[in-house]
């Protein structure tokens, strides 16, 4: 009989491990799996038993509860007071749409066999059988957008790396997720690490490249194990190396480690880090699908996009376009953070509104006071007010609601928040982690910092907030990248949304 | 967290592993730290003539990233996220209390992919969720 307890490193940071050691300590002879989390981080340590009956669930269990939990033979899913009934019958996990996340939670994370059970490596299978053009076109029909931030279509990318001639060509994955708010490449590198090699490998054999590197961030230490270790099972079983799965393609996968730097995420910022140097973003043009990694044409894409990579694959263009709306197409998955009552991953298609995401699924705050502000997209996303809560969740409506989806990070908070603290923290931070190419970013967040300071201590407040905004124009109009340029969007939107935060010491 | 006393040989070795790698100096100041705890500041020439660059150019990256140290860390390290996520479920007070209680072992961190969990601390590598100062504690032990 097999008890599913995820080793997930959310799970284990409020106890799986205990739970884990519990269970083996009154019954040895359970196999325990240590599979990633489904998602649903409010129920963990959410423990699952394999029944005649499907999977059964409870949660949130603590070491403290699992006696209790034999007691009441939950092996056979008997009835306890965390008892969940049926994995899939929750309603916050069987009403989402799991297309990226399909396995994440499901499967052991590690054994090749459980993945091929539930639809692994029917992409790479099918691609494998394509054209290198006929892939893409596939790629490029389904809507599939960079999943990173920046939204651009991944078969166009893709298109651009395979019309060059050059002999060496990489594939470059993005894990850096600095985002603060998002942890969906973690849990997918942790809970399904296999989907992102085969998103790897489909995207190498489109555009004819032989290396892959993951540039995965130190702050994930569990998901560097899960992946190295996948990594070496693939190489093990005839699927990377120099013939994948018998085929003339040969791809390996490389993890390079971050150093704590966020602008390292930023694409460019990201092969000088891999090539070793400090994280200065470069100049474009050259676009790195044509002069990447060390100069030669390089795919630069998200975990999630690749990831998303075999489903379309799979189940073919028209399945995933079918969802979302406009040219927003397929799911994204969300992740809900911060002062919010249920955390987690919720996958849906693109248009839910963000109430829909933050009171159907989230119910509410997690302080139980009133909820007064969401930031979405990271930390150079915006920060929204309740009054904006229809807003549908997608890449054009955010944006014309001011703000942008970014990595899919949706953070609340309760009305203890300042949204002028907020937005000086938001200058800090760039001041903090700017490359230092560009003066507006460089100097611009500092004084903004302290601009923001003296609105705060109620100095001269019309003259400073006047003279903020003036200092936002600058840094958007003036910086290489978003870093500097979006810095501003987060300060806004405070200041627009909230200006009863930025009256100074009247307020 | 144990590491080794720092050896210029045990260094050499070290830095051989990456004699086939690409663009090797991040990596190989990572190894550093990793095994000796902080970057000595013999490492810097002695990774320069390795890899046959300027050191100008090695303590460029040193200085770069955060994550890198020159100096031999405490006895423990506590690793506080103090990124908007955590600050929502109150790691700003949490920050100020752990930092007066240990004010040699506490860094800022932004965001150890925990935000539903928050706040996340890092205690000698490892992951606390809805951290408390008493968690704190007990982690350290
Ligand atoms: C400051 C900054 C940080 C970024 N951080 C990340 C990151 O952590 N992960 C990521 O995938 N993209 C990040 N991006 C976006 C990347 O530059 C790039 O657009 C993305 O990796 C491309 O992959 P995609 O098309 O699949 O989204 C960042 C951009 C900027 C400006
Ligand atoms: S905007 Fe900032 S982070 Fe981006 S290139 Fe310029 S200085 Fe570097
Ligand atoms: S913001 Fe603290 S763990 Fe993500």
């Amino acid at each position: 009989m097999r008890v599913f307890v995820p080793g997930d490193s959310a799970a284990v940071s409020i106890g799986a491990n205990d739970v884990a050691a519990a269970i083996t300590r009154i019954d040895p002879s359970l196999v325990i799996v240590r599979n990633g989390s489904r998602g649903a981080l409010w129920l963990e340590t959410l423990v699952e038993v394999e029944t005649d009956n499907g999977r059964i669930a409870y949660g949130p269990v603590t070491a403290e509860s699992v006696q209790s939990l034999f007691d009441a033979d939950f092996l056979h899913g008997g009835s306890h007071p965390l008892a969940l009934g049926k994995t899939d019958e929750i309603k916050w996990l069987a009403s989402q749409e799991r297309v990226t996340f399909a396995r994440v939670g499901v499967i052991d994370p590690l054994s090749i066999q459980d993945y091929r059970q539930h639809g692994g490596l029917v992409g790479l299978t099918a691609a494998l059988a394509q054209s290198s053009d006929s892939i893409i076109n596939e790629v490029t029909e389904s809507g599939l957008r960079g999943r990173g931030g920046a939204g651009f279509p991944a078969g166009i990318k893709w298109k651009t790396v395979a019309q060059t001639t050059s002999v060496q060509k990489y594939i470059c994955c993005n894990a850096d997720e600095g985002d603060s708010g998002t942890f969906a490449d973690r849990m997918l590198i942790e809970g399904d690490p296999f989907t992102l090699i085969e998103g790897m490998t489909i995207a190498a054999i489109a555009v004819g490249a032989s290396q892959g590197i993951v540039y995965l961030r130190s702050e994930y230490p569990h998901a560097i194990e899960i992946l190295q270790k996948a990594i070496e099972i693939a190489r093990a079983s005839d699927w990377l190396g120099n013939s994948v799965l018998g085929s003339v393609h040969a791809f390996d996968i490389q993890i390079r480690i971050g150093a704590g730097s966020y602008v390292c995420g930023e694409e460019t910022a990201m092969l000088e880090s891999i090539e070793g140097k400090r994280g200065v973003v470069r100049a474009k043009p050259p676009l790195p699908a044509i002069e990447g990694l060390f100069g030669q044409p390089t795919v630069i894409n998200n975990v999630l996009t690749l990831s998303t990579v075999p489903m379309v694959l799979a189940q073919g263009a028209a399945a995933y376009k079918a969802r979302g709306v406009g040219r927003s197409l397929g799911t994204q998955v969300f992740q809900l953070g911060g002062n919010i009552a249920r955390g987690g991953i919720i996958e849906k298609s693109f248009g839910i509104t963000l109430r829909e995401l933050i009171e159907t699924y989230g119910g509410g705050t997690l302080s139980s006071r009133p909820l007064r502000a969401v930031q979405i997209g990271g930390p150079l996303g915006a920060y929204f007010s309740t009054e904006q809560f229809e807003t549908s969740m997608d890449y054009e409506s955010l944006i014309a609601a001011g703000g942008m989806l970014g990595h899919g990070g949706v953070v609340v908070f309760d009305d203890t928040v300042d949204l002028a603290v907020q937005a000086k923290f938001a200058m800090e931070f760039c001041a903090l982690e700017s490359c230092g190419k560009c003066t507006p970013c460089r100097i611009g967040s500092t004084r903004g910092a302290e601009t923001i300071d003296l609105i705060i201590q109620g100095v001269r407040v019309d003259e400073n907030k006047k003279l903020l905004l003036d200092l936002c124009e600058v840094m958007t109009d003036g910086s290489l990248c978003a870093m500097g340029g979006l810095t501003p969007m987060p300060v806004k939107s405070a200041m627009v949304n909230f200006p009863s935060d930025f009256l100074g010491a009247t307020k | 967290m144990k590491y080794s006393p720092w050896s210029q040989d045990a260094a050499r070795l070290l830095l051989a592993t990456l004699r086939d790698e690409k663009g090797p100096v991040l990596m190989a100041l990572q190894l550093m730290q990793n095994e000796f705890g902080y970057v000595h500041s013999e490492c810097v020439p002695l990774i320069a003539n390795f890899f046959n660059i300027s050191r100008a150019e090695v303590h460029g990256v040193l200085t770069f990233y955060h994550d890198l140290r020159i100096t031999p860390p405490g006895e423990h390290q506590i690793s506080l996220c103090v990124a908007e996520a955590c600050q929502a479920v109150g790691a700003r007070d949490l920050e100020k209390k752990v930092k007066a209680k240990f004010p040699d072992e506490a860094t800022d961190s932004y965001c150890f992919g925990n935000c539903a969990l928050g706040p996340a601390v890092m205690v000698d590598g490892v992951l606390i969720g809805r951290a408390t100062l008493s968690k704190i504690e007990e982690a350290r032990r």
